[in-house]
């Protein structure tokens, strides 16, 4: 506090300016304040983040040192090597990966895009039901379902299946995209819908033409949170995939945190996979930061 | 114009995939639950039935009780941490200013990482011997012999994952009440400075009883989301001191897979969507109530 205080007097006019609308006694005391604790914040979040980094380039010996080094003392890329090789090989389960987060994707927008024009724009009887029923998986949580899922999915060989976790992952998803869409969709200006209808669409031109594009934004929250959950998924992973060769970034990594080579945990190849892991879902994140914060907004509005 | 009967099926129709969907899995999977935990049913041998057998175990099954019980001290210490630190970051960074902006990102930025990513990568920073909070702790002087955080005390265990999930989640919450402060009509809290109110007036008075519904929001969330917990006790602790850091879902998935206990996996896994079911009817309720 005192040290703020002593900086009362030096405001500079840009951070008063901005303070204005907050203004009270001493905006520019205040904004130091703030300013530092902001510094702060971001410094303790990202530290874990870059530890991982740096400790992915360390060389093999290094990373595996007791007591660990803070800074790599030579940039090496042993650890990418080794996970590049690591048991079915790193493009294996970044396929498997990207393929599930693809098809999730896929399945989410072809089921949820329909439902939601419909709920939005159709008389459908018992239209609050239907509703409903598609949104019950907010209330039912997935963890639950998951046994009985897949005592199905083996007879009928979606276990072991990038369609078959693609399907969990979908049902995990469906209730924010149905809501999502329904709102976007129902926030379309009906004159753009009639002036279609006028100009001889049906109602699938009309989805086409005039709602997809009106509602692009949405779509694209929707892909968006369907990538980075069926990226990052776990226990639907877990329980659906028992070989190797299928499994996701996560349960791989998962396995090799056990795994034994030289002697112990490789925590560089760990890193290294945690790295990569990361890196999609930041920048995705990063460059449609706009979807996704008003997806969060709409989705959590209810 | 495309009205009356042939709008009603036409939305049917745009309706059907989603709804075949639903209706396959999580409808049918939701019965078959219900079945299932009527049964005694390990995969070798065939299901019989025992009526309501498999939830009177659970009952007396102390396993059940240590999961439930941990899960809801995890639940209990987690849930204010991430309101009450939310709310704050909140505060702090629903500004205007490119610093405060810039924060906010950053502060969400482990939100978009996968659990159990961010569970392994703090595996690594607690773990006693190559982990850097160890290491830190040691230099800066404030503990002399490396502190095992993970898998042999269950108290320790707990607030070493619950540092690292605010870490991961503490953002989410935020974003949220940033939402909803900034949805304060700036006349009210202009009128509030006109009346000479104070920061923290100003917070307790105007801005936190008129975000209140979004503070009860995300409560719900915090609340489900952490009685589901599940990825970073199995990547952090494997449910060790003696299975007393499994939680709920740890212990369905326990006797689901590995112990192919399927009828009671069942069982267990219906009393676990009840719970869920009661406390979001409670939440909604008070919500409801706080709104009116």
């Amino acid at each position: 506090m005192s040290q703020a205080t002593k900086t009362a007097g030096v405001v500079p006019g840009r951070a008063a300016a901005r303070a204005g609308r907050l203004r009270r006694r001493g905006p520019g005391r205040r904004g130091y304040l703030v300013g530092a604790l902001c510094v702060a914040l971001c410094t303790v979040m990202l530290l874990p983040l870059l530890a991982s980094v740096l400790a992915s380039v360390k060389p093999t010996e290094e990373a595996a040192a007791t007591p660990p080094t803070y800074l790599p003392h030579a940039v090496s890329l042993d650890s990418y090597e080794r996970l590049w090789h690591y048991q079915q090989g790193l493009l294996t389960y970044l396929f498997n990966s990207f393929g599930t987060a693809m098809l999730t994707i896929a399945f989410t927008l072809l089921l949820t895009v329909p439902a939601a024009y419909a709920l939005a724009r159709f008389r459908v009887p018992a239209k609050e039901f239907v509703f409903v029923i598609l949104l019950l998986a907010l209330i039912v949580p997935y963890q639950a379902l998951l046994t009985p899922m897949f005592l199905t999915f083996a007879k009928v060989g979606l276990t072991n299946s990038l369609v078959g976790l693609a399907i969990v992952h979908t049902a995990i998803q469906l209730p924010f995209s149905v809501y999502v869409l329904r709102n976007s969709f129902a926030a379309v200006p009906r004159e753009l819908e009639e002036a279609a209808v006028v100009d001889g669409a049906n109602s699938y031109q009309a989805l086409r033409k005039v709602f997809l594009p009106a509602a692009f934004p949405a779509v694209v929250t929707v892909a968006l949170f369907a990538f980075i959950m069926s990226w990052n998924e776990f226990l639907g992973a877990l329980v659906m995939m028992s070989k190797g060769s299928k499994f996701t970034l996560p349960l791989v990594l998962a396995a090799a945190r056990t795994e034994t080579s030289l002697g112990g945990t490789d925590w560089g190849m760990l890193q290294a996979g945690i790295t990569i892991s990361i890196v999609p879902c930041v920048a995705v994140y990063l460059l449609l930061q706009r979807y996704y914060v008003s997806g969060l907004m709409s989705g959590a509005v209810k | 114009m495309y009205r009356g009967w042939r709008r009603r099926w036409l939305g049917l129709l745009y309706l059907s995939p989603a709804l075949l969907f639903v209706f396959a899995f999580t409808v049918w999977p939701l019965l078959q639950m219900a079945w299932m935990s009527l049964h005694n049913w390990s995969l070798i041998s065939p299901p019989t039935w025992v009526g309501l057998d498999n939830y009177t175990r659970a009952l007396h099954d102390r396993q059940f009780w240590v999961s439930f019980g941990f899960t809801l001290k995890y639940t209990l210490i987690i849930t204010p941490i991430l309101i009450i630190g939310g709310y704050l970051l909140a505060l702090l960074t629903s500004g205007g200013s490119r610093l405060r902006r810039v924060t906010r990102t950053v502060l969400f930025t482990p939100v978009v990482i996968g659990l159990g990513v961010s569970s392994l990568l703090w595996y690594w920073l607690f773990s006693t011997d190559f982990g850097l909070v160890n290491a830190a702790l040691r230099d800066l002087g404030v503990i002399a012999e490396p502190i095992v955080w993970l898998g042999v005390d269950a108290d320790r265990s707990n607030l070493a994952i619950i540092a690292s999930v605010v870490w991961k989640v503490i953002g989410f919450g935020m974003v949220l009440f940033i939402g909803a402060i900034q949805a304060i009509p700036t006349e009210v809290t202009e009128a509030s400075v006109v009346d000479g109110a104070g920061f923290w007036q100003r917070v307790t008075r105007i801005i936190l009883p008129l975000t209140l519904r979004t503070v009860l929001l995300v409560t719900l969330l915090s609340v489900v989301g952490s009685l589901l917990a599940f990825d970073q006790f199995y990547i952090m602790t494997a449910g060790q001191p003696q299975n007393q850091t499994s939680t709920s879902v740890f212990f369905v998935y326990l006797n689901s897979f590995p112990y192919l206990k399927l009828g009671y996996g069942a069982a267990l896994s219906m009393i676990l969507a009840l719970t869920i079911l009661a406390f979001t009817v409670v939440q909604l309720l008070l919500t409801r109530r706080s709104h009116a």
